[in-house]
């Protein structure tokens, strides 16, 4: 991204800096500490810098760090394009602030959806630009000479001709009193130095010494302690709760009822988790007392056949090709609903005072944070202080309120700060699942094999219904059909199919449903490249070769597949009872292709090595890249294998890793991936590798086997991991 | 009360006997580096060293530790100097970090009970649960440590 361009001065003035006690992460191995407030004597140059006297900058990222490297990222922008010295820079999270809102139509101050590079990579690099402008303007007229003659480099303004140079320090004040530019000139990509290299993260130091500060690590002077008790079937609430019960428990301070819950507050947490497990309460008769999986499951199935349905897509006329086909082909399939099972437990401080309310919280969404407070303390926004922590994984499930609204409820009922943690059995019974769906696929072939029509029904809960019902609209609901276009082809589709429709079939639910790693694509990918492998095999051709005509349009796609297979070395002889198994799919923007490369003995399951290739653009951080690929791959496979949360009478039956098993070091692939030189537009990666790696799994496992596995988790019916 | 040293520092602890190490660290001493993940011994977040041997230290009553020597990630180096923490760095192993403290506790005692574990050596000893998948760095930096 180079030249001219108009300066949106919302990206550089809104919002000015309130840093308060944010986590600062200062790089590369100095350390994270724990700032009462911005460097001394420092000036801020838009809602993004913030430059001191001894010339060290202050970067505010406006996302949060939640392992996807995203602050990093977001910071080399910023400081490429500045000029500044990036071993002199420290990254803090956003306070809330409107300068800090996704520049999207959503508003949303929110980190999620694999969104940070994609929708911050412009807006920064112009906010730094104007800043870089600033500082030259400012040293050019103290200098006296033209401002066109001067360049920034390492955290100083530079005059060749004289060969003087002045640190950012000394100009920021004079250059902050200046006008913010109207027009601005991008540094030409060969005068960047650190976008697309490998920069070690800010905050990897601060998590190999414990120094990295969660939100369940916040202490705040007068703080207490809290445990939670929820409602056991979802949605539920509390009958009554006998106080008596605990009476004289060591410890105990107060018992809070909240909706859906009762909060023991504590002099510790031990106390207040001991207290809340032998608190006597009744819970009230819900709706859903005997709701169960099994019925649900049922019931998506009978659906598969309704007669109405949203449709999503629409090309060509599938029914008919279908009708007229020599040969057809179909198959059902289904997920569970599975837990994000972030391994720090949901957690919140708050502390509610006469003044307003401050907030400590690992949270991806500062916005519904912000509205949560407001709402139950009634100050107005300017009395919310939002201090975003490190985050023990967020997957999309710290989006939600839900362990936000308690705390803030008992730090108003006892008056004093509050730190709420979940237990892990509460964190897993409480949760905002991927839901459970289930599809069926027909598709119809032409008499040389060749596809000619597929109908796709997808049936299940709908994501966006609570959170975001705009995008829930006329019965069709956006994130259920993730994971199934494209912008890399003028059809929107990568694969040349002629007749396809896409329809989708609502199931209501009580389970609480949320944004899991990829949403939607991460059932779509499964369904439907299981199932173009199984269209492959009944027209006994070689899985890669017939997607590879499939993408006769898409040669991004193409360029994609072939690497993967490459990288795998696609029917080159494996040991014996090994086997490969390939899929492609785009999602976030970024197209990806796998191969997993199995074995299966004696009903042992071993997935020995994935090979992927992704098509994400612009890079910024190659080795994040590598990193979210590798991980993902991982969580993914962990999903695929084992994983799925079951209800009955109306309640989550799992309750910990010992019947939620969670994939370890013993049974992890060795990932490879190959990162294609693109030129296409900045893809997303946290996700993007998740809709491709179950199908890729599941061919490897008929290709082993011939058992096509259509039902997640695969690790059941006879198999084993491990 | 319970007497025990941490870091090499010693603490007289007086709390009841059933509760957990990893609270009496967390809550009590003010070192947060060791995470709770799961309360029942499944996840390893909260890998400390008892007298040199990795343990799970949300299921340790602190009443059965008097006089031991318990060590946490806050006590392998003064400046993250220590083999298996520059290996961490070098490698990029963290994202989320959340699990990190327990593996890498896990990892110190591996490798002083096996310096140059094999991959089977490390997929025995290393049980702790990674969420964000970083299994493959983790055994690269274990590699690499042992050969520091």
């Amino acid at each position: 991204m180079s030249g001219t361009i108009a300066l949106d001065r919302r990206a550089l003035l809104k919002g000015g800096v309130a840093l308060g006690s944010g986590l600062l992460l200062a790089v590369p191995l100095s350390g994270p500490v724990l700032a009462a407030a911005g460097p001394a004597a420092a000036t801020d140059l838009g809602a993004f810098l913030r430059i001191a006297a001894d010339d060290t900058v202050t970067v505010i990222v406006p996302v949060v760090e939640m392992g996807q490297g995203a602050m990093t990222a977001l910071a080399v922008v910023i400081v490429d394009e500045l000029g500044a010295d990036w071993s002199r820079v420290a990254v803090a999270p956003p306070p809330a602030g409107t300068a800090y809102q996704r520049p999207d139509v959503t508003k949303y101050q929110l980190t999620s959806g694999s969104w940070s590079v994609r929708l911050w990579y412009a807006p920064l690099r112009t906010a730094a630009a104007a800043a870089r402008t600033m500082l030259v303007a400012a040293a050019a007229k103290e200098w006296g000479v033209d401002a066109a003659s001067c360049a920034t480099e390492a955290g100083r303004v530079l005059h060749r001709p004289s060969g003087r140079s002045i640190g950012f320090g000394a100009v920021a004040a004079a250059a902050a009193r200046l006008p913010v530019p109207e027009k601005l000139v991008l540094k030409a990509a060969a005068d960047l130095t650190l976008i697309g290299r490998s920069v070690p993260r800010v905050d990897v130091p601060s998590k190999v010494d414990g120094s990295g500060v969660y939100g369940i690590d916040v202490t705040v002077p007068g703080m207490v302690h809290a445990a939670i008790r929820h409602a056991p079937v979802y949605g539920g609430g509390v009958r009554s709760v006998d106080r008596a019960s605990i009476a004289g428990e060591p410890g105990v301070l107060a018992v809070v009822e909240v909706p859906g819950a009762v909060v023991v507050v504590a002099e510790s947490f031990w106390q207040a988790k001991a207290a809340a497990e032998r608190l006597d309460v009744a819970f009230a008769p819900t709706p859903h007392d005997t709701a169960g999986t099994d019925a649900l499951m049922a019931e998506e199935r009978r659906k598969l056949d309704a007669p109405q349905a949203a449709r999503f897509r629409s090309v060509g006329d599938a029914a008919a090709a279908i009708a007229g086909a020599a040969r057809v082909v179909t198959a059902d399939y289904s997920v569970p609903f599975i837990h994000h099972a972030t391994l720090e437990p949901m957690n919140c401080t708050a502390s509610v005072t006469a003044d307003g309310c401050t907030l400590w919280v690992p949270t991806q969404c500062h916005t519904t944070a912000l509205e949560a407070a407001v709402r139950l303390t009634g100050f107005d926004e300017s009395r919310i202080r939002i201090h975003a922590t490190l985050l023990g994984g967020g997957f999309g499930r710290r989006i939600h309120t839900d362990f936000i609204e308690p705390a803030i409820l008992s730090s108003k009922a006892v008056g004093r700060p509050v730190k709420l943690l979940f237990t892990r059995e509460e964190d897993m019974q409480h949760g905002f699942h991927r839901p459970a769906m289930t599809a069926r696929l027909t598709a119809s072939l032409d008499a040389g094999g060749g596809m000619t029509g597929l109908s796709m029904r997808v049936v299940g809960p709908s994501v966006h219904e609570h959170f975001w019902p705009a995008f829930f609209k006329d019965g069709l609901d956006y994130a259920a059909v993730m994971g199934l276009t494209t912008k890399a082809t003028s059809s929107g589709l990568h694969y040349r199919i002629p007749a396809q429709h896409v329809d989708y079939i609502y199931q209501p639910t009580h389970v609480p449903i949320g944004y899991w790693r990829s949403v939607g694509a991460s059932h779509n990918g499964f369904f439907m490249e299981t199932f173009i492998d199984e269209v492959a095999h009944a027209a006994g051709a070689d899985p890669y070769r017939f997607r590879r005509a499939l993408l006769q349009d898409s040669p991004r796609g193409l360029a994609v597949l072939d690497k993967a297979a490459e990288l795998a070395g696609w029917g080159k002889p494996l040991p014996p009872g090994h086997a490969r198994g390939i899929a492609f799919c785009e999602n976030v923007d970024s197209i990806v292709a796998e191969v997993a490369e199995v074995s299966v003995v004696e009903g042992r399951l071993r997935v020995h090595r994935v090979a992927a290739a992704i098509d994400c653009g612009t890079v910024i951080n190659p080795d994040t890249v590598v990193m979210q690929m590798q991980g993902g791959i991982v969580n993914a496979l962990s999903a695929v294998l084992g994983e799925e949360i079951t209800v009955e009478d109306g309640r989550c039956v799992q309750s910990n890793f010992h019947d939620y098993p969670v994939l370890r070091l013993a049974d992890a692939p060795v990932v490879d991936v190959h990162i294609l030189r693109s030129d296409g537009p900045i893809g997303g990666v946290g996700e993007a590798m998740v809709p491709t790696l179950a199908p890729a799994v599941g061919n490897a496992i008929f290709a082993a086997t011939g058992q096509r596995l259509r039902t997640q988790p695969f690790a059941r019916d006879g198999l084993t991991v491990g | 009360m319970t007497t025990l040293s941490v870091n090499g520092r010693k603490h007289a602890i007086m709390l009841p006997a059933d509760v957990p190490l990893l609270w009496v660290l967390r809550d009590h001493l003010g070192l947060t580096g060791t995470k709770y993940g799961c309360g029942i011994g499944q996840c390893g977040a909260c890998t400390v060293h008892v007298n040199g041997e990795p343990v799970r230290s949300c299921t340790i009553p602190v009443g059965e530790l008097d006089g031991a020597a318990v060590r946490t990630v806050e006590g392998l180096s003064p400046d993250r100097s220590h083999p298996v923490q520059a290996a961490w760095i070098a490698e990029q192993v963290p994202q989320c970090g959340y699990c990190q403290s327990g593996m890498i506790m896990a990892a110190v005692a591996l490798l002083q009970r096996t310096p140059a574990p094999t991959d089977a050596d490390i997929d025995a000893a290393m049980t702790n649960i990674c969420r964000c998948g970083t299994y493959q760095r983790v055994r690269a930096a274990i590699h690499r440590a042992a050969k520091a």
